[in-house]
């Protein structure tokens, strides 16, 4: 136990006083420089008025937070659905097998296809083309096919990321798994994938919160989710300000999403590691 | 004695790069067989080759009269026969040590989870690890992390065990405690193969040692006569340059 009068413990002490103090004056440096300049702006007054508008805020916002209610079921069921999907995606790509061949060929073309191609895109071509061939209620809702298009574009992002973890277990993992008598899919099962996952959370996160908010383009295709809500508010009075609304609505939910991901990375790396390097 | 392993004319090539010719030799159930030889001379591809990581290209293998280098055979009941330990431990770093012993009695002998568990901390106890059961991979010493690796094999309860230069990558005050497993696993009347660059263990703890080199076996029998009177000229040369170099 290191006594807090140590040579140590009294370095470390002025340490963080001396970063808290360097931190907390550039920080005020930065806020009173917005706060002081932009007012200054010859037309700051119009922005705020159109952007920063406080009724509006009021008024808007119960009814975008309804619409986002939409936004948040489509990624609640598009998100589960895309890593079962790039999960099978990555593994065809990583087999070993020579049999296999046509399968990971399959699957190259289909990331290949599907990332080549904006989001967009696929959006309007999914979203209008396949209700068009006529199907019946409720097999012709854009809100369906627009999920499906998100679903398979975002599976081969996401199937890109997980071949990456995958092919960053190395190989002896592999050979000792093998060796253990453990079969090709007991090794990934247990041991090749579960490392794969844990390396890849920070990049795997990065396209949820993506997804998350594109989520609003199949609003395009004629479902009212958030974005669209504030596009409706916005013409009501040609004020700006629902659109800011909109923006704090995906800042609390992306904010927290990756916050708790960074708690949980850190609290497994310090279950599995020893000493760290400083 | 039993013939347990039988290697005959195993031949082994990577490209046009030739690892292994046409390798014979018998292993006796309970002996210790020790491979000794340069780096790259083939000791690892032929552990690796007898525990079917790597395909053979020409001869046989048998484990008990019985080929197991069919092409086509499955291999996972042959390796659960014949356990295999890494230089570099190759323990699972996302599992405690406990579930990196009871991983395969559960999941390929479908063992119950408990009964492995319990057999776990016995082979944990008999190698004084017990204390580090909940641990984790890399919060352990190398010589621990490596004895763990031993009961990892063990806990399938192996007929032959493999050992590839399982001190190679420790430290010099580590290797004792490893070798000491070692030496405790032959009392046992397990049968061992291993690769090595310890002489010294070689020597005093082996019953037959082969000399390997270039894929070839160049030097074949007790150590009493390979370490002293090697009959082929490059063991003499490979054995006089460990000797100048004490390391034996």
């Amino acid at each position: 136990m290191v006594t807090t009068t140590s040579r140590r413990a009294v370095y470390e002490q002025k340490r963080k006083r001396r970063s808290i103090a360097v931190a907390t004056v550039s920080s005020l440096i930065v806020v009173t420089a917005i706060v002081l300049l932009v007012p200054r702006m010859p037309r700051w007054d119009r922005v705020r008025q159109s952007f920063f508008n406080g009724e509006r805020f009021r008024d808007s916002f119960p009814r975008l937070l309804d619409a986002f209610i939409l936004d948040v079921k489509i990624f609640a069921w598009s998100a589960p659905l895309i890593l079962i999907l790039a999960m099978m995606i990555a593994m065809a790509r990583n087999s070993r097998s020579p049999a296999l061949f046509p399968v990971r060929a399959l699957t190259i073309a289909y990331t290949d296809i599907m990332r080549g191609v904006p989001i967009i895109l696929w959006i309007y071509l999914i979203g209008f083309g396949v209700p068009g061939l006529g199907l019946d209620r409720p097999w012709n809702s854009p809100l369906l096919w627009g999920s499906v298009a998100l679903v398979l574009t975002y599976a081969s992002y996401v199937a890109e990321v997980f071949r990456a973890g995958i092919e960053s277990v190395h190989e002896s993992q592999r050979a000792a798994a093998r060796s253990l008598g453990l079969s090709n899919w007991q090794t990934m099962r247990f041991v090749v994938i579960p490392q794969a996952v844990r390396r890849v959370v920070p990049p795997l996160m990065n396209d949820l919160v993506s997804l998350q908010k594109d989520v609003a383009l199949v609003s395009l295709i004629g479902p009212i989710e958030i974005l669209r809500q504030a596009g409706i508010e916005k013409a009501k009075f040609a004020n700006f300000t629902p659109y800011i609304g909109a923006a704090v609505i995906f800042l609390s939910i992306t904010i927290p999403l990756t916050r708790t991901t960074d708690y949980m990375m850190e609290r497994e790396r310090r279950r599995t590691t020893g000493t760290r390097v400083r | 004695m039993t013939t347990k392993i039988s290697l005959h004319a195993v031949s082994k090539t990577y490209g046009a790069h030739i690892v292994l010719h046409g390798i014979t030799l018998d292993i006796a159930e309970g002996s210790v067989v020790t491979l000794i030889g340069p780096s790259g001379s083939g000791k690892s591809t032929l552990l690796r080759c007898i525990n079917l990581l790597e395909p053979i290209d020409d001869g046989e293998i048998y484990l008990d009269g019985e080929d197991i280098s069919v092409p086509g055979l499955d291999a996972n009941p042959v390796r659960r026969r014949i356990g295999m330990v890494f230089q570099n431990f190759n323990l699972f770093p996302h599992m405690s040590v406990i579930e990196n012993i009871i991983l395969s009695p559960t999941r390929t002998l479908g063992v119950p989870k408990a009964e492995a568990r319990l057999k776990a901390m016995e082979l944990l106890e008999r190698f004084a690890l017990a204390d580090k059961a909940d641990s984790y991979p890399d919060q352990l010493s190398g010589g621990q992390q490596q004895r763990v690796a031993i009961v990892r094999a063990l806990a399938i309860e192996p007929e032959v065990l493999l050992l590839d230069e399982i001190t190679s990558s420790l430290d010099p005050e580590l290797v004792g405690e490893v070798l000491d497993v070692v030496r405790e696993l032959k009392a046992s009347g397990m049968t061992l193969i291993l690769a090595t660059h310890e002489m010294g263990f070689a020597r005093d703890t082996s019953d037959v040692v082969c000399v390997l080199d270039s894929g070839h076996i160049i030097e074949q029998g007790p150590p009493s006569q390979v370490f002293t009177a090697p009959k082929s000229e490059r063991a003499q040369q490979f054995l006089q340059s460990i000797i100048n170099s004490g390391r034996l």
